[in-house]
């Protein structure tokens, strides 16, 4: 968990009111006399979601302790909040030899620093702060931080991938930069990479999301290794499109390379939780060298001459329903009441959902609404033609996604209604393989 | 070893007691609490230091990143899961290992903090995966009784232990996981005065009245004690890694007499006047010199790739690093020491040389392009360019701190009892809080239920231990004290065998084969309880005992029936045993003629010549009775 913190170092209730009271606040060195006795610290911070009825204080051994408030007798401040050492300046390298990287931060655990004195939370990612992090990317890439969102990516929305494939499209528009790295929240790097696959068309250099499954104020952190691998693939590799750079098995030694329409969150914690579904990633970056892994993909070589074809927008009126037995198929009804412009089914097995839910598909498909069917076993491809009920819910006019995953299709059907007038065409766009959400075929493994 | 007074030394002890604890499960998972026999699978890692929440690098820190190597875990199932290796958050502190905690402190009248908060300990030598040990101060202040006087204590923290080195060779470190995570009780009490073995009876108290709790981990290895140990003008040295109670007290008359001389070193150069701005104001790259070495030693350095010797002139010194103010302390010797951190072994010192094949122009070189005068030292490292710079630093660093002449650092003691540079003192710096982990609050009505659960002192426990099983006080304090209490009980309960002959057997009959070098840990709980239960059904005889439990520490993963087969020792049909019995009557029956009954303790050490270790002694004895009365009937 992160520490989320107020204005008040996240102290409410009775603990907020002795503070304000004796005018002291986060950082104040204090005597507190209690009824056991005399304790010298420091006034530290609370989580929000913490008892109010304690004080945190750092003692000088370093440990931290909560002093009860009912039992404190007497608070003095003995110093004010120490405004800390100042951290030197670090010379920012322009190694003008090396190539030149465009690195976009949009927030989450990977570009996140928590400001103890303080409580908040905020965005890591200066250029000083960066190299100081991680001095090695300076022999790496010369690179050009910029932070364009400080979110948890479990906070972004489309809009936000508008956002940041803008401020792609102008910093290849810029023309000096070898690639683009975005780093990013883990919970939804998925989506987001899937939406710059279909937003960022007829891409010259490669794009790469990166984040980190363990924050980058841990000694453990996976941020270092993830980050000078999407740098190295971005500058280095002659590859060109979307891409999501994270670690490729537990150990601290490859970081593996993600066709971005392609990769999934898998695990709730592991290093290694992105992987691609049906497809072995296109590459491992180890020890500061590229190993291509798979040419199961049409990936566009990297090229001065391509021209960036841009289609920002994106239409969240889209609604993801995964079957179980006993889903109560009244949500289509009310998804078409509320204004939904497409529905992707997360159905069983082939893709299939139960026949009690024709009625309301049917009904759905003749308002206009596109409706779409992926498998929620994650792994393989949809084909309604071998049980009666796919080839039922083909003839009412469900569209079948062959192997795309569901959350690529969702975000697909967000652009794909976006980007075109009537119903037919994208119900063909949805069908069309755009940037590798579908595969030809399914290697045996 | 000299002999010096304590008391004038104004010597100062602060204990730092590590016990593993007896829970079911780890301090943050429910992985189980035990040794893993082999390893399934492993992974590498590399960490990177972090600034603390108060802005600070550590310097500690600071100081192993910049040895930073690759380490690998090694992970078995059962005893380790995605929390130790780092992929899961921590689950909530283990309820068991939180009221053991609020137990010990409750019986060390300690003041239990009203809410507990889980902090993260920056440790990035490896041995925690998440680069920080998760600990948490439960208590603070409170006494233990030892010999009618006080000791106070400074605090009560409950903490993970760490991983388990495996080996530490060619740069790469490789750790068990199966270690990691097991709660550990720290008691940090507060600094003692006295002689040294007046200070041991400190620490042995604290560990008895630790297992009286009978809610530890028993064994080698399951309590560590650190001890801080100073001296008047000294500096706190806190010394890790102290197994045994012997060697603590070799420890501390060793550190006494280190930090002795190099007060006396320093006060030497404070009466030559030598300050620090002439320590390492001049640094030479000479390479080049040393290329043209003779020395077979220098030689191998400079072959290694990219290497390289620095000169660092040390004004002042001469004379001062090879100075020796007792039997091995040398300031010369603690550089040594320092610079294999850096993986470094290539350190020599103007006292020392000419030596080692560096002559004496070569010598004469060095002071040259260093300009040095005639009382001024220097010190010469080389090795890998990456590795003698940080090295450089380190050392100029040491001999500045030589002129107030006890650093305060972290050392780490050795088998014989004296210690070596570890790291230097960390600070507060490396605490921040473990925010996965919500903040725990003790209720008054949790620390009343606990009130009769409170450990009694270890003489109220020996006392009904020896009242319980019937044994001396000795004996039952003997067993209390050893690592064989709990399966002593389990025998003694599950058998008719006296107590008193399990109780000798596991304490002083092991204890001796101990002395005798024979490893102990390869004699298993179960494999005692199993031997002691072919005793109870008589198929081996009592004698056998030692002579199993020998083999079984001789060679491992023997099983105790393959060790009763190797030493002979099962006990044989009584039929046999007559046949034995007649065959050595026959074999003497010139003397039973001649003596009638008389013969029997005679014919009994024949006997047991051939049949120690197979039958009952007593046994035999009535047996050759029986047959001898026949006969001279």
């Amino acid at each position: 968990m992160q520490l989320s913190l107020n204005n008040n170092g996240g102290y409410r209730g009775k603990g907020f009111d002795l503070l304000s009271s004796r005018r002291l606040s986060v950082g104040d060195t204090v005597k507190i006399e209690t009824e056991d006795g005399e304790i010298l610290g420091v006034i530290m911070p609370r989580y929000e979601s913490a008892s109010d009825e304690y004080l945190a204080v750092k003692l000088k051994s370093g440990y931290n302790t909560g002093v009860n408030i009912s039992r404190i007798r007497s608070i003095s401040k003995l110093a004010a909040k120490d405004p800390g050492p100042v951290a030197p300046a670090i010379q920012i390298p322009e190694n003008k030899n090396l190539p030149r990287v465009a690195l976009i931060s949009t927030g989450g655990t990977i570009a996140s620093k928590i400001d103890y004195r303080t409580g908040g939370v905020r965005a890591a990612l200066s250029a000083s702060e960066l190299y100081s992090s991680v001095p090695e990317l300076a022999r790496i890439a010369w690179i050009d931080p910029e932070v364009l969102l400080s979110e948890y990516s479990e906070n972004l929305k489309p809009s936000h991938w508008s956002m940041i494939a803008e401020k792609v499209a102008e910093k290849i528009g810029a023309g000096h930069y070898r690639g683009v790295v975005i780093s990013h929240g883990t919970d939804t790097m998925h989506y987001t990479a899937a939406a710059l696959s279909f937003a960022l068309q007829n891409l010259p250099v490669p794009v790469v999301l990166v984040g980190a499954q363990r924050s980058s104020d841990r000694p453990s952190s996976d941020a270092a290794i993830n980050l000078m691998g999407a740098v190295t693939f971005a500058s280095e590799s002659d590859l060109a499109g979307v891409f999501v750079a994270m670690h490729a098995g537990t150990s601290d030694d490859s970081v593996a390379i993600h066709v971005g329409s392609r990769v999934r969150k898998n695990h709730t914690s592991r290093r290694d939780a992105f992987e691609s579904i049906g497809a072995t990633p296109i590459a491992h970056v180890k020890a500061g060298k590229i190993e291509l892994k798979s040419n199961q993909f049409q990936v566009a070589k990297r090229s001065n001459k391509a021209e960036l074809k841009l289609r920002p927008a994106f239409d969240a009126r889209v609604l993801l329903v995964k079957y179980y037995p006993g889903l109560d198929f009244g949500i289509i009804d009310y998804a078409v009441g509320a204004g939904c412009r497409a529905i992707i089914l997360e159905g069983s097995g082939l893709g299939h959902v139960s026949n009690e839910a024709f009625p309301f598909l049917r009904k759905a498909i003749e308002a206009g609404v596109m409706v779409c069917m992926t498998s929620q076993c994650i792994w393989g491809r949809v084909r309604m033609t071998v049980y009666d009920t796919g080839r039922d819910l083909l003839d009412i006019g469900v569209v079948p996604l062959s192997d795309m995953i569901s959350e690529a299709a969702t975000v697909k059907a967000m652009w794909t209604v976006a980007n075109t007038s009537d119903i037919q065409s994208a119900r063909n766009l949805m069908q069309d393989n755009l940037a590798n959400e579908i595969s030809d075929s399914i290697p045996i493994d | 070893m000299t002999t010096l007074d304590p008391a004038a030394l104004d010597l100062k002890v602060g204990f730092e007691i590590h016990q593993q604890l007896g829970t079911q499960s780890k301090l943050f998972c429910n992985c189980e609490c035990r040794d893993a026999t082999h390893y399934d699978t492993s992974f590498v890692r590399k960490l990177r230091p972090t600034q603390s929440e108060l802005g600070a690098f550590d310097p500690a820190a600071m100081f192993e990143f910049s040895k930073m190597r690759t380490v690998e875990y090694r992970a078995a199932k059962g005893t380790s899961c995605l929390v130790e290796a780092d992929e899961e958050p921590p689950h909530n502190v283990s309820r068991q290992a939180l009221e053991t905690a609020l137990l010990f402190s409750l019986a060390l009248k300690s003041k239990v903090m009203d809410e507990i908060h889980v902090m993260r300990k920056i440790v990035i030598d490896g041995s925690n995966t998440t680069g920080f040990q998760r600990t948490m101060l439960v208590a603070s202040g409170g006494q233990l009784e030892v010999g009618g006087k006080r000791v106070g204590v400074q605090s009560i923290c409950l903490e993970e232990d760490a991983a388990k080195l495996i080996d530490d060779s060619k740069g790469n470190r490789t750790f068990g996981l199966d270690r990691l995570g097991v709660p550990l009780v720290e008691i940090a009490l507060e600094p003692v005065t006295g002689k040294p073995d007046e200070i041991m009876q400190v620490a042995l108290t604290l560990g008895r009245l630790l297992r009286a709790s009978k809610r530890v981990a028993r064994g080698l290895g399951t309590i560590r004690q650190d001890v801080n140990v100073s001296i008047l003008n000294g500096a706190v040295v806190e010394v890790k890694g102290v197994q045994q109670l012997d060697q603590l007290l070799k420890v501390i008359e060793y550190e006494m007499q280190r930090q002795h001389g190099l007060v006396m070193i320093a006060q030497k150069l404070l009466e030559r006047g030598v300050s620090a701005a002439v320590i390492g104001n001049r640094i030479e790259d000479v390479s080049d010199l040393m290329k043209k070495s003779g020395s077979d030693k220098v030689r191998e350095i400079l072959s290694a790739k990219d290497s390289m010797f620095t000169a660092i002139k040390v004004g002042g010194f001469s004379g001062m690093i090879g100075l020796e103010p007792y039997p091995g302390i040398r300031l010369g010797r603690e550089l040594g020491k320092m610079v294999r951190f850096y993986d470094l072994n290539g350190v020599f010192h103007s006292d020392e040389l000419p030596n080692y094949g560096i002559a004496g122009d070569e010598v004469a070189e060095i002071r040259k392009r260093l300009e040095l005068g005639e009382k001024d030292a220097f010190v010469l490292v080389g090795g890998p360019r990456n590795k003698v710079e940080p090295a450089t630093k380190a050392i100029v660093q040491r001999l500045i701190a030589a002129l107030d002449g006890v650093p305060a650092e972290t050392r780490a003691a050795t088998a014989e009892g004296q210690t070596v540079f570890l790291r230097p003192r960390p600070g507060a710096a490396r605490m921040y809080p473990e925010t996965d982990i919500p903040t725990i609050s003790v209720t008054d009505s949790l620390l009343n239920s606990l009130a009769d659960k409170v450990p009694r002192p270890w003489d109220h426990e020996v006392e009904s231990l020896a009242k319980k099983y019937e044994l001396n006080n000795k004996l039952a304090s003997q067993v209390f004290d050893s690592d064989y209490l709990g399966i002593f009980e389990r025998v003694a309960k599950a058998t008719r065998i006296p107590p008193t002959f399990i109780a000798s057997k596991l304490t002083e009959d092991l204890l001796s084969l101990q002395r005798q070098g024979y490893n102990t840990s390869l004699l298993a709980e179960d494999a005692i309880s199993e031997i002691f239960s072919k005793l109870d059904s008589g198929s081996i005889a009592k004698e056998s005992l030692v002579p199993i439990f020998e083999m079984l520490m001789k060679e491992k993963g023997m099983t105790v029936d393959a060790a009763i087969k190797a030493t002979g020792s099962s006990s044989m049909s009584d039929e046999n045993l007559g046949k034995i019995l007649d065959g050595v009557i026959e074999e003497n029956m010139a003397m039973v003629r001649e003596k009638g009954m008389a013969a029997t303790s005679m014919l009994m050490g024949r006997s047991m010549a051939v049949l120690r270790g197979k039958a009952d002694g007593q046994k035999i004895n009535a047996m050759l009775k029986d047959k001898l009365g026949k006969l001279v009937k």
